[in-house]
């Protein structure tokens, strides 16, 4: 019993120490907060994938009663330490994404035109900016196709990001 | 059959719904993380930066102590003496007018008095790459130090509606940049007045391009062209920073005239600005103990160089208490504390005060700080910045000094504003530069550029890689130079000698030992390998990376020593090579050495350094080539070709 409760402990104080190395990368002032528009990315530079609307709600819950622009480190640690004890908010299994594509794929091509993804990523679900539609565009696009191969287009993101 | 058809089409439309989720919520993550991680190399720049800075105050200390010592050893004065005394005579005009530009030379040739035609000739030349005869770089200083030398310690400046003023930053010789910001921002004239404000110079390869650009417009239009000295305008910063490297080699024969006429030179650039009597412009920051009223009245040019204090000048070496210490110690705080003011320095409590304008930072939290990021000047705090705004009835300043991913940053709740010219300064793409804009009655308004070649075509994905891997590149090089301290820490950890570390204890080897805070938990998996258990492979850091050892006697602990301590070897070099000639007498080096050795407690006996001196006078004429020595002194990446000291910004 013992054993298991230091065991969580341990666990507990590494998740504590990754959590604040990560956070402290973003506090520019080094007064232990950070600028509300950079926890996503912090969240996200942890390993979790929460939608917006769930990232919406979690700032919710570590903003000050009045809202200063900024989330300060003895809120966010508490909260965020709970996301990596329940492993909630798990990334996206590669198959369930190229499934995703597959389904909007209704012709089954293996590829979806510019402005089919366009069009769906900026008008549907949880809308890219148009910031976020250029970036993946320029990585995903075939310029002399027009086209996404999403196959590809995974594989070689996974290979990115290893 | 019609509610079949529009069930099945909400279903699916409620499908194909979820699949946008799904791709979007992945791709936003991805880039998150990207975005994290071209943070993280940032942060790993900025911190070996300042821990660069940091050893400046260790190799102040250590000026101090050869200065005290090395008359013990030898009879002589040496060079070292007249630099800390450093009392220039007025060079004369004559000088350089002996200076023949001879009719072979193919570059910019100025005319004076200047025009703003020379000043489109000289950008001309320089987009041309074509390098300016010393006689022009030296009549140029020499007419600059003229008009400086009239000029008070800060500039007081009005704007208009019909004359806005653009303030620009760091530029560390970034030609490039200075172009775009003419490019996009017009050329300096009566109408288009400009602030420069400070390190126009180190790290970048055109320095002397863009210092003579900017002494160019400056003669041309005096009173709308205002340059504010930077710490970087210190020609001890420029022997570790690269000016004085980038000078000697592109003027073979005369660059020993042009750096000690910078030397002066730099003593008389204006402290600072003020714009509308409410804007003060300043290259670092304040400190609480700030007074501008005195910082009118100083004698600006008595301050030479951030590595030279005022000290007292002590012939008989006896540590008499009553005349309090010679030389400098650190204070409690790491703040230098310096003693005693001949005629030709700063007192103490003036030195104190510029030095604080040139090198502090702003930070969130309240109150004043040593800078002990940096190792001088101070951190100050919002309130810091409101008392002494107040103080002096000022509304806002502005500041440089620190790189800004965006180029530019806002604090203290808009009343300091950081402005950062040079783009791409540690790397390509790893931040934007900026200028801003300001009359009197409007906000000031910011303009960000950044200098890229095909780079602008690159996916995200490949930007953040080339600036994470130029970080981990050079984090790795600091690995390496502290091999043997490290491999005992981890050893030390290691019972079982298994070879393998929990992250944990691995993440506070490589921080006590290397003395940077950074997040290693994050970085692990670029630094090393991990097995499945989430456990590392101490010794995987060290495979496909070594320093290449110029003599194969020499023993591992020496070779890291040496590459090591690089840096500061070669400016005690050159700060005893007067001449610059790139040659220093054997007993000059075994001194040097010695003193080296017991100041900074490394541990190689003699013997082994004898066995290198000897081996480095090749020719046995009894002098050793140091910079050849030095050179030799690189990191191999084993799957990469050798990359060459010249090639890292941080390692000039």
């Amino acid at each position: 019993m013992a054993d298991e409760t230091d065991r969580e402990e341990t666990v507990v104080a590494e998740f504590h120490k990754k959590i604040k190395g990560a956070f402290e990368v973003f506090d520019h002032e080094s007064n232990n907060t950070v600028d509300v528009r950079e926890i996503g990315t912090i969240i996200r530079s942890l390993g979790c994938c929460p939608s917006e609307g769930e990232l919406h709600d979690l700032i919710a819950e570590i903003e000050e009663e009045e809202p200063t622009g900024y989330i300060r480190f003895e809120k966010f640690l508490p909260v965020m330490t709970e996301i990596l004890l329940e492993r909630r908010y798990r990334p996206i299994p590669e198959d369930v994404l190229l499934r995703a594509f597959e389904v909007l794929d209704t012709a089954n091509r293996g590829f979806l035109t510019k402005d089919e993804l366009i069009k769906y990523m900026t008008e549907e679900g949880e809308p890219f900016s148009q910031e976020e539609m250029e970036e993946m565009l320029s990585a995903a696009i075939d310029p002399e196709s027009n086209s996404i191969n999403y196959k590809d287009y995974i594989s070689m993101m996974v290979i990115d990001e290893n | 059959m019609g509610c079949n058809t529009s069930s099945t089409r909400i279903k699916n439309s409620q499908i194909s719904l979820r699949a946008v989720l799904i791709i979007q919520n992945w791709y936003r993550g991805y880039r998150a993380r990207l975005k994290a991680r071209r943070h993280f190399a940032l942060t790993i720049f900025h911190s070996l930066e300042y821990a660069d800075e940091q050893d400046q105050i260790q190799l102040c200390n250590f000026f101090s102590f050869m200065l005290e010592n090395y008359t013990h050893i030898r009879k002589e004065e040496i060079g070292l003496n007249q630099l800390a005394d450093s009392k220039l005579d007025m060079r004369d005009k004559q000088d350089y007018v002996d200076l023949d530009v001879p009719d072979s030379y193919q570059g910019p040739r100025l005319q004076f008095p200047l025009t703003c035609a020379d000043i489109d000739l000289l950008l001309e030349a320089f987009k041309g790459k074509q390098i300016l005869h010393a006689h022009y770089v030296l009549e140029v200083l020499f007419e600059t130090m003229k008009l400086l030398k009239q000029m008070p310690n800060f500039t007081q400046v009005q704007t208009s509606p019909s004359k806005e003023i653009t303030v620009c930053g760091d530029l560390h010789g970034n030609l490039d940049d200075l172009f775009l910001i003419f490019y996009k921002n017009g050329l300096p004239s009566g109408s288009n007045p400009y602030v420069f404000n400070g390190d126009f110079v180190d790290r970048g390869r055109n320095s002397i391009e863009v210092l003579m650009i900017l002494c160019v417009s400056f003669l041309v239009y005096p009173n709308d062209l205002h340059l504010n000295r930077g710490n970087h305008e210190d020609y001890m910063m420029n022997l570790r920073y690269g000016f004085t490297k980038e000078i000697l080699h592109k003027y073979k024969i005369h660059g020993k005239k042009i750096l000690q006429t910078l030397e002066e030179f730099y003593t008389w650039l204006p402290i600072g600005t003020i714009i509308d009597n409410e804007i003060l412009v300043v290259h670092g920051g304040i400190s609480e103990t700030t007074d501008l009223n005195l910082l009118h009245r100083v004698e600006r040019n008595k301050m030479k160089s951030v590595l030279m204090p005022p000290r007292e000048i002590n012939k008989d070496h006896s540590s008499d208490s009553k005349h309090g210490n010679v030389g400098v110690t650190i204070g409690a705080h790491g703040r230098i504390k310096a003693s005693g003011c001949p005629s030709e320095h700063l007192p103490k409590h003036e030195w104190e005060q510029v030095i604080d304008i040139l090198w502090s930072d702003p930070r969130g939290k309240k109150g004043c700080f040593p800078n002990t990021g940096r190792g001088g000047g101070c951190y100050f705090g919002p309130d810091i910045t409101s008392k002494i705004l107040n103080k002096f009835q000022l509304k806002m300043i502005i500041r440089s000094h620190e790189c800004k991913p965006e180029g530019y940053e806002i604090c203290h709740g808009g009343k300091v504003v950081t402005i950062f010219s040079a783009s791409n300064y540690y790397e390509e793409d790893s931040n934007r530069g900026a200028y801003v804009k300001l009359c009197s009655g409007k906000n000031p308004l910011f303009f960000q550029y950044q200098v890229t070649d095909a780079t602008c075509f690159h996916t995200l994905h490949q930007r953040v890689s080339t600036v994470e891997n130029s970080a981990i590149k050079i984090l790795r090089e600091r690995m390496i130079s502290r091999k043997t301290d490290l491999i005992c820490a981890f050893q030390h950890q290691d019972r079982r000698k298994s070879g393998k570390l929990p992250v944990s204890q691995w993440a506070f080897c490589m921080e006590s030992i290397l003395g940077l805070n950074l997040p290693w938990r994050s970085l692990s998996s670029n630094l090393v390998i991990i097995d499945q258990n989430g456990n590392v492979e101490y010794m995987s850091s060290f495979q496909n990376i070594q320093i290449e050892k110029p003599i194969q006697e020499a023993n591992s602990a020496l070779v890291e020593t040496l590459y090591r301590y690089r840096s500061d070897l070669e400016i005690i070099f050159n700060a005893i090579d007067t001449d610059h000639s790139g040659l220093i007498s054997m007993e000059e080096f075994r001194t040097m050495w010695k003193l080296f050795r017991s100041h900074y407690n490394v541990h190689i006996d003699d013997s082994q350094v004898n066995k290198i001196a000897n081996i480095m006078d090749l020719n046995r004429d009894g002098s050793i080539d140091f910079t050849e020595f030095l050179k030799a002194f690189y990191v191999v990446h084993k799957y990469e070709t050798t990359m060459k000291p010249e090639d890292t910004n941080l390692d000039t």
